[in-house]
């Protein structure tokens, strides 16, 4: 009996050994997706990255400017109000500019006391006028694709900024051989399926930074990105900066509780 | 449960209150004196850390509630006004939505250890029967909970969970109907997931004083699964476990604030920021990761209702336990063939939820098909006959004796392997 035990007792080792990789090995082994799967993203570097990291102010102020020039035409970003713009951890416009900002718009507003909609110059509290008033709307204008609202998509796609920006930057001016493309769209490495109706959004010397800043479709994608990034995460500083502060305080707390629980249990054979 | 007090209070207001609702008695007895083995590692506190995280859940919830709209139309837009102009509201349903996944966490640590150290048998079945109501109930809340915020991920989750009840013959396109309030996943299921996603986690709270009270009634199970013989073998909960429970909890939220502070989208699936659309459905829907091994087996069947049926069995298995471990002896410390099972069905259970999140096609369901069958093999072959041919190691004859042996290290009976491969620690 004890030889069978001890026999049996390798044998289950090794059987569910075998059976766990086995199982897993056979599953690892399939290949993932269907063909037409995306390039995995280029990993880049992001001020915002990390435990104690920070958006760069200059960088959201451009990737405004980026979103207010280029994205605005076609994408929405209905969630973010021109107040935000000056919200601690944000972009770091004063007031001032953002009434300045928020004033370069007209939005439909009403009804009026006559039942009337009108039209009014934007305030800081107004979100950020939509160029399309539905998605039908959107669809009918762009060709029966819909470009999909702007406000939380850091956080809507995988690995978020690093897609965006090589998304942004990843066009090819001629499909590879034997792709075939659909009418009206364009051939993007990152893209699952690698077509994307989108026209490559971001050229060179396209948009006018004051600060100095290089003016190349690189830097206009990591600028927008890292905007985008606030955009769907604007307490992302105040949660890191509050995380240290817990974290700080959880590990001195354990520390006292250790030590408090050595001393209480020391003389108790446990 | 609380007899007649011994304690004559000091203060006249307390014995006065005392004498006619003893809950001064109650606390004392039950959370002061209670006599606790004392040989329980810190898998023993996973049970106090997921009561911690229940209240945790329902005092966030609550205020989260209070800025929520359960409509088709406001429920995503809501969300976000609770991440951007609430007060504190990302930390909020950060703590909410992390909060979830730990309490699952912790719940399933919880279960591993009972498991391994045989606390669902007599004298505490009723109390394991319980522990299984608490996560039926669990599972059913946090999947409502997942529908709220009205994201891609939430629309289809519903769509493909409540569709499962299609599968039961007559009366399964009825009952879907009768789940939706109408012919498909929309708003008056939004509100009823709402309403009942805020009232069953107070059916859980109820459930859990009746797991409390059913643990109370034997007392703690304790590594060597041997039963409490005299007061020589415990020490009273407080202060001994209240401190050592209150470090642990300390340690296990430390972690879970590392995630809510720092990746708190980690848990989560990215198409859940997508608003619900119901004309577009996502390339691959999957369950919050808590569900991945139940979905594993729900799709590793070929037929619908089979994998419904077996779906289900796989948590009512469960409730026999008890009634299926022949074993008389409990905790695997002293099963030299059980402790290796116990492992290899802890490794089945990772690699089940692994598949869960895998494509449903070639080798990924012929895995899950393997696994669900030694899942269920654990509890329905393994176990009965286990306990019949096992021959386990000597038992300690108290609590206080097996923890002389090992402080002492003589006396532990020749060919018998060092303990330091069992997961227990000491502290």
């Amino acid at each position: 009996m004890k030889s069978l035990t001890m026999f049996s007792q390798t044998s289950v080792r090794l059987a569910g050994i075998a059976l766990v990789a086995g199982a897993l090995a056979l599953a690892t082994a399939m290949p993932a997706e269907a063909a037409g799967k995306a390039d995995k993203p280029t990993s880049y570097e992001w001020t915002f990255s990390g435990p104690f990291g920070t958006f760069d102010r200059g960088q959201l102020q451009r990737g405004y400017q980026v979103y207010k020039e280029v994205c605005a035409a076609c994408h929405a970003m209905s969630k973010i109000a021109f107040r935000n713009l000056s919200q601690p951890g944000g972009p770091g416009f004063s007031e001032d500019q953002v009434k300045a900002l928020a004033a370069e718009f007209e939005i439909e507003d009403g009804p009026d006391e006559n039942g009337e909609t009108f039209f009014r110059t934007a305030v800081a509290s107004d979100r950020f006028p939509s160029p399309f008033p539905n998605q039908q709307a959107a669809r009918a204008a762009m060709g029966g694709a819909y470009p999909p609202d702007l406000s939380v998509m850091a956080k809507a796609r995988k690995n978020g900024p690093n897609y965006l920006k090589s998304l942004l930057t990843g066009y090819l001016d001629e499909p590879p051989e034997g792709f075939e493309l659909g009418d009206g769209m364009y051939y993007n490495k990152y893209f699952p399926g690698h077509q994307i109706a989108m026209a490559p959004p971001l050229y060179d010397e396209g948009i006018e930074y004051t600060d100095g800043t290089a003016m190349t479709a690189d830097q206009y994608a990591k600028d927008v990105t890292a905007f985008m990034m606030w955009a769907a995460e604007p307490a992302l500083e105040q949660r890191k900066q509050m995380g240290l502060q817990v974290m700080i305080f959880m590990l001195i707390f354990a520390a006292l509780l250790y030590l408090s629980k050595q001393r209480l249990w020391r003389n108790i054979e446990h | 449960m609380a007899g007649q007090s011994s304690y004559t209070y000091k203060n006249p207001v307390i014995r006065w209150f005392d004498s006619r609702l003893p809950m001064v008695s109650l606390v004392r007895e039950q959370l002061v004196d209670f006599p606790t083995p004392k040989n329980l590692n810190y898998f023993w506190t996973l049970g106090g850390i997921a009561a911690i995280f229940l209240v945790l859940q329902i005092v966030t919830g609550i205020v989260l509630a209070m800025h929520y709209t359960p409509h088709v139309d406001h429920a995503f837009e809501s969300v976000e006004k609770i991440m951007r102009d609430v007060n504190y509201g990302w930390l909020l349903r950060y703590l909410h939505q992390n909060g979830a996944s730990f309490f699952f966490i912790a719940v399933f640590i919880h279960m591993f250890r009972g498991l391994y150290y045989g606390s669902y048998k007599a004298p505490r079945e009723v109390l394991w029967m319980l522990g299984v109501v608490i996560l039926l109930l669990m599972m059913a809340t946090a999947f409502m909970g997942y529908v709220l915020p009205w994201g891609q991920m939430s629309f289809w989750g519903a769509t493909v969970i409540t569709n499962l009840f299609s599968a039961l013959p007559f009366v399964g396109p009825t009952i879907v109907e009768w789940l939706w309030g109408g012919f498909s996943v929309d708003n008056p299921t939004l509100n009823r997931f709402f309403a009942l996603h805020y009232l069953l986690p107070f059916v859980i709270l109820g459930v859990v004083v009746l797991h409390i009270w059913a643990l109370h009634v034997p007392g703690n199970n304790n590594p060597t699964g041997v039963e409490v013989k005299s007061s020589k073998d415990t020490v009273p909960f407080h202060p001994y476990y209240t401190v050592k429970d209150l470090f642990a909890i300390v340690v296990f939220m430390a972690v879970y604030f590392a995630f809510v502070f720092y990746m708190p989208n980690a848990l989560g699936h990215p198409d859940n920021y997508i608003p619900a659309d119901p004309l577009v459905t996502p390339a691959h829907i999957v369950p919050e990761w808590y569900f991945l091994p139940f979905y594993a087996i729900l799709r590793a069947v070929p037929d619908k209702l089979g994998g419904v049926l077996l779906m289900f069995a796989s948590i009512f298995v469960l409730f026999l336990l008890p009634w299926l471990d022949t074993s008389k002896v409990k905790s695997a410390k002293y099963r030299p063939l059980a402790k290796q099972f116990f492992w290899i069905f802890f490794l089945v259970c990772l690699g089940l939820g692994y598949l869960g999140a895998a494509p449903a096609e070639g080798g990924y369901v012929i895995a899950a098909r393997i696994l669900t069958f030694w899942y269920f093999a654990h509890f329905l072959i393994i176990l009965p006959v286990l306990g019949l041919i096992e021959k386990p190691r000597p038992l300690p004859a108290s609590i206080s004796e097996s923890v002389l042996k090992v402080t002492q290290g003589g006396g532990v009976p020749a060919g018998m392997p060092a303990p330091a491969e069992s997961p227990e620690k000491r502290g």
